[in-house]
C-alpha cells in the first residue's frame, strides 16, 4: 500500500470510528502515527542510513532499554547516560507515546503489548526502500555486530546475515563480534561474499607481526556531485573482550593517530563530507570527537544506546556530530547533510524506531528469511518453558534473563556463586510467553559457549569484579570496554563506581556472611576467554533446567548495593 | 597479504627482535652488550632506583618525546611500544614500567646521526604507568602513559 493510499485508508477508518463503528482505538491511534513517524522529508544532498548492533535478529522482537546506565565523571547526566524520564526530558519526548516506548524501559510490558514488536529485516527493508526512493544515492551503513546473536547466525557461521545484508543493500560495514567467527572465516566472507558489494572497513586492524593493514581503512563515493568518505573503526578491544585466539593474527586498538591521518588523507583526496562508521562505543566516540578533527559525523554503535539526537562536540577543527543507533534491529538512523560551497552547511538527523506493525514486511526479504529458517524450524520453535515474569538483559548490573541463566547454572553445577558476562545483546520476552530454544539462543549464541565450574579464592572473585568494574567505570573512556558489569548470582556486594580502580567493590557477602579473601568458593560461569577452557554449551545446561521447570516464576534480580549514585539520571 | 615480503622481513628483522628479547628478559643482555650493561639500573626494584641508575636526576616532560602504547594491552606478555624523539642530539632512550619487579625494561644508545626511534615489546603483569626517558645534551626528558592490563572477557 503506498503512503498516500494508506493515508486515505486511515482517514476512512477515522471517519468510520467517528461514525460509531466498533473499532479498537489503540491500533487506530498507533496506525495514525505511522505517517508522522516515517514520512521524513528529504533534506540536503548527502544522505546516510545507519543501523548497528542488530545481533542477527532477522525477525521482529521486543527489546527493553535499560533502567540503569550510569554515567560518572564528565559523563554524569549526559547522553547516553540517561534513562527513563530523564532521557525523555532531555530529548523533549512526550511520556506515554510510541516514541517514549521506543527509547525507554517505562511501563515496558503494557507499552510493548500496545505497540507490538520492533525490528525485523523484512520491515527494515521496507523502510530502507522507501528512504532510498526519496534520497537517490543514499548510503546504507552497518556498524557491525551483525553476524552474531542468533541460533541461525551461529549455525550458518554468519552466512544467513551476510546474505540478508546483501539483500538489504548494505554499502559499508565495520565489525566486532564478527571476529568471534575466527579471522579465517571473516577473511573468507570478505573475499568471497562481500567483494564488490559491501566494503568491510577498519582503519584500526593490523597484522600482529608487521603491522600491515588487514582491511581498507575507508571508502569514497561521489553522491549527487559531492565527494564523501566513510572511515571504518572496528571495536578496539575485540581481542580483550573476546577470546584473543580467535583473531590472533590481528591487532586492534583505538589508533587515534592513524585515524587523524586517514581523515587528513580523504580530505586531501577531495572529500567534502567525512563520516566515521564506528564500533568504539559512545563514550569513546565522544572523546575521539574532541581530539580528532575533520570528521563531520561519527555514526556509532557497540554500547547499544538508542540516542534520539546527535551530541555535537566542538574541536580544534570545528565540530563533529556523535550518534548511537541502538541495537537488535530496533532502529534505523537517517542523517541528511546540506553540502554547498564545498562544505557542510546544515544537517537533519532522525533515529527511526522500526515498529513492525506499522511497516509492512518486504516480500522478498520475508521470503529469504523463511527460507533460511525452514531447515531449523522445529529446533528453533521447541518450547522449553513458560516465563511468568518479564525477561530482559540490558542494564549495567543485571537483568532478569541473566538472573535466569545464573539460577540455572548455579543449580545444575552446585555452585556457591554464578558469573554471567555483561553482554548488551539479547532480546526481551513478555510475561506469560513461551521460552523457545530460539529465545534461549538469543541470549547465548556465541562461538565459545562453554559452561564452567571453577574454584576461586575470595580475593580472586574481588579481583575479577574490580577489573570488570573498571572496564565500565574508568573515568577515561579510552580505558572502557563498553560491556556491562558481570552479572553475579549467589553473593552480594557493594559497588562505588566513583572510587578508584581496585577499590570500587566492598562488603562481599555469601548467604549474608562476609566472604573471606583466602576461602575457596565454587563459581559457575560461561563464555570463558581462556583458550584451554572446555565445558557443556550453556544453552544445553539452561535448556535442560528450563525443560525440567516447565514454568519459571519471575526472577529475583540480584544487584549490588550502589554508593554515591543518588540522583544520577542514569538510574531509574 | 604479501607472503614473499613477509618471509624476507622475518629474516631481516632478526636483529630488531633482539631488543624485544632483551626487554622481556629472554636473552641475557650481558651476552650482547657486555661492555655497556648498566647492572645497577636494570637490577633496581623501583622507579627512583632505576632513574638513579641511568643518571636521570632532574627530568622534564617533553612533547617532543613521543611514546606510543595501547591504552589497554591485548596481551600483557607482549605489549608493543614505540618511542620517537625529535629532541636534537638525543643520545639515549630508556623505557621503564613502573609496576614491574625491575622497572627498567630497555636501554638504547644512539651513535652520531642515528635516528632516535625504537620499537620493543614489554612484558607487563599488571596495569602500570610506562615511562620513556630521553637524554640529549646532558639533560633528561620524559613522556609517560598508563597501560591497562585486564583479565578480559565480558565485553559488548
Amino acid at each position: 500500500m503506498s503512503s498516500m493510499n494508506r493515508r486515505e485508508f486511515l482517514q476512512m477508518l477515522a471517519a468510520a470510528s467517528v461514525a460509531g463503528a466498533a473499532l479498537d482505538a489503540r491500533p487506530l491511534l498507533a496506525a495514525g502515527n505511522a505517517d508522522a513517524l516515517y514520512d521524513l522529508p528529504k533534506f540536503g544532498n548527502v544522505h546516510f542510513m545507519h543501523f548497528t548492533d542488530c545481533h542477527a535478529q532477522l525477525l521482529p522482537i521486543w527489546f527493553r532499554e535499560p533502567s540503569v546506565n550510569l554515567g560518572i565523571g564528565t559523563a554524569l547526566g549526559k547522553a547516553p547516560h540517561l534513562v527513563g524520564e530523564h532521557l525523555l526530558k532531555a530529548f523533549n519526548i512526550k511520556p506515554g507515546t510510541r516514541e517514549a516506548h521506543a527509547f525507554t524501559y517505562l511501563d515496558f510490558t503494557q507499552a510493548a503489548k500496545t505497540y507490538g514488536k520492533v525490528g525485523g529485516f523484512a520491515h527494515l527493508a521496507t523502510l530502507v526502500k522507501r528512504l532510498r526512493a526519496q534520497r537517490p544515492g543514499a548510503l546504507l551503513l552497518d556498524g557491525g555486530d551483525t553476524w552474531q546473536g542468533s541460533a541461525t547466525a551461529l549455525w550458518s557461521q554468519g552466512q544467513d546475515m551476510v546474505d540478508a545484508c546483501k539483500l538489504l543493500g548494505v554499502d559499508m560495514m565495520s565489525a566486532h563480534w564478527e571476529f568471534t567467527l575466527g579471522n579465517k572465516r571473516v577473511q573468507e566472507i570478505v573475499d568471497k561474499d562481500l567483494k564488490g558489494k559491501i566494503d568491510f572497513l577498519a582503519q584500526n586492524i593490523k597484522t600482529t607481526d608487521f603491522g600491515d593493514p588487514v582491511f581498507p581503512p575507508y571508502a569514497m563515493r561521489e553522491m549527487n556531485g559531492v565527494q564523501v568518505a566513510v572511515i571504518g573503526q572496528a571495536f578496539p578491544y575485540t581481542p580483550i573482550a573476546n577470546p584473543r585466539y580467535m583473531m590472533a593474527d590481528w591487532t586492534f586498538g583505538i589508533q587515534e593517530e592513524n585515524m587523524q591521518k586517514m581523515v587528513d588523507e580523504v580530505r586531501a583526496k577531495g572529500a567534502k563530507v567525512v563520516v566515521l562508521l564506528s564500533h568504539n562505543g559512545m563514550d569513546v566516540d565522544l572523546k575521539m570527537a574532541a581530539r580528532v578533527t575533520g570528521i563531520d559525523a561519527i555514526l556509532g554503535g557497540h554500547t547499544h544506546d538508542g540516542v534520539p539526537q546527535p551530541v555535537t562536540i566542538k574541536n580544534a577543527g570545528g565540530q563533529t556530530l556523535v550518534t548511537n543507533a541502538g541495537s537488535n534491529g530496533k532502529f534505523l538512523a537517517v542523517l541528511d547533510f546540506d553540502v554547498r560551497g564545498g562544505k557542510v552547511q546544515d544537517f537533519h538527523y532522525k533515529l527511526l524506531p522500526i515498529f513492525s506493525n506499522l511497516l509492512p514486511a518486504d516480500v522478498e526479504m520475508a521470503g529469504y528469511i523463511d527460507k533460511v529458517r525452514a531447515p531449523h524450524k522445529a529446533r528453533l520453535e521447541e518450547r522449553l518453558a513458560v516465563t511468568e515474569g518479564l525477561l530482559y538483559r540490558r542494564g549495567n548490573f543485571n537483568g532478569s534473563w541473566d538472573q535466569l541463566i545464573l539460577d540455572a547454572i548455579m543449580d545444575v553445577k552446585g555452585a556457591d556463586i554464578g558469573f554471567s558476562p555483561g553482554f548488551r545483546w539479547g532480546t526481551t520476552l513478555l510475561p506469560g510467553s513461551a521460552i523457545t530454544f530460539e529465545h534461549l539462543m538469543d541470549q547465548t549464541a556465541i562461538t565459545y559457549p562453554y559452561s564452567t565450574l571453577n574454584e576461586m579464592k575470595g580475593e580472586r572473585v574481588k579481583e575479577i569484579l574490580e577489573d570488570i568494574a573498571d572496564n565500565l567505570y574508568n573515568p577515561d573512556p579510552y580505558y572502557q570496554q563498553g560491556g556491562d558489569m558481570v552479572r553475579v548470582g549467589g553473593m552480594n556486594y557493594t559497588c562505588d563506581p566513583n572510587a578508584k580502580a581496585g577499590s570500587r567493590i566492598s562488603d562481599m557477602r555469601l548467604h549474608d556472611k562476609p566472604m573471606a579473601a583466602d576461602k575457596v568458593y565454587k563459581v559457575a560461569g560461561w563464555a570463558p576467554v581462556d583458550p584451554s577452557a572446555k565445558g557443556e554449551p550453556v544453552w544445553d545446561v539452561v535448556g535442560r533446567w528450563l525443560r525440567d521447570k516447565k514454568t519459571v516464576s519471575a526472577r529475583k534480580v540480584n544487584v549490588p548495593k550502589l554508593v554515591g549514585m543518588k540522583g544520577n539520571p542514569g538510574i531509574a | 597479504m604479501n607472503t614473499t615480503r613477509r618471509t624476507v622481513l622475518k629474516s631481516a628483522t632478526a636483529s630488531g627482535v633482539l631488543a624485544g628479547l632483551i626487554a622481556a628478559g629472554a636473552l641475557r643482555p650481558t651476552q650482547v652488550l657486555a661492555a655497556e650493561w648498566n647492572k645497577a639500573a636494570f637490577d633496581a626494584h623501583d622507579m627512583p632506583g632505576a632513574l638513579k641508575g641511568i643518571g636521570a636526576g632532574a627530568t622534564a616532560d617533553s612533547k617532543d618525546l613521543i611514546l606510543r602504547l595501547p591504552d589497554i594491552a591485548e596481551n600483557g606478555a607482549v605489549v608493543p611500544v614505540d618511542v620517537v624523539s625529535t629532541i636534537p642530539n638525543t643520545s639515549s632512550i630508556w623505557i621503564l614500567v613502573e609496576k614491574n619487579p625491575s622497572p627498567l625494561s630497555a636501554s638504547f644508545d644512539f651513535a652520531n646521526g642515528a635516528l632516535p626511534e625504537v620499537s620493543a615489546r614489554l612484558k607487563m603483569g599488571q596495569t602500570s604507568m610506562v615511562k620513556a626517558v630521553a637524554k640529549a645534551d646532558g639533560k633528561f626528558y620524559t613522556a609517560q602513559k598508563e597501560v591497562k592490563v585486564t583479565v578480559g572477557g565480558c565485553g559488548g
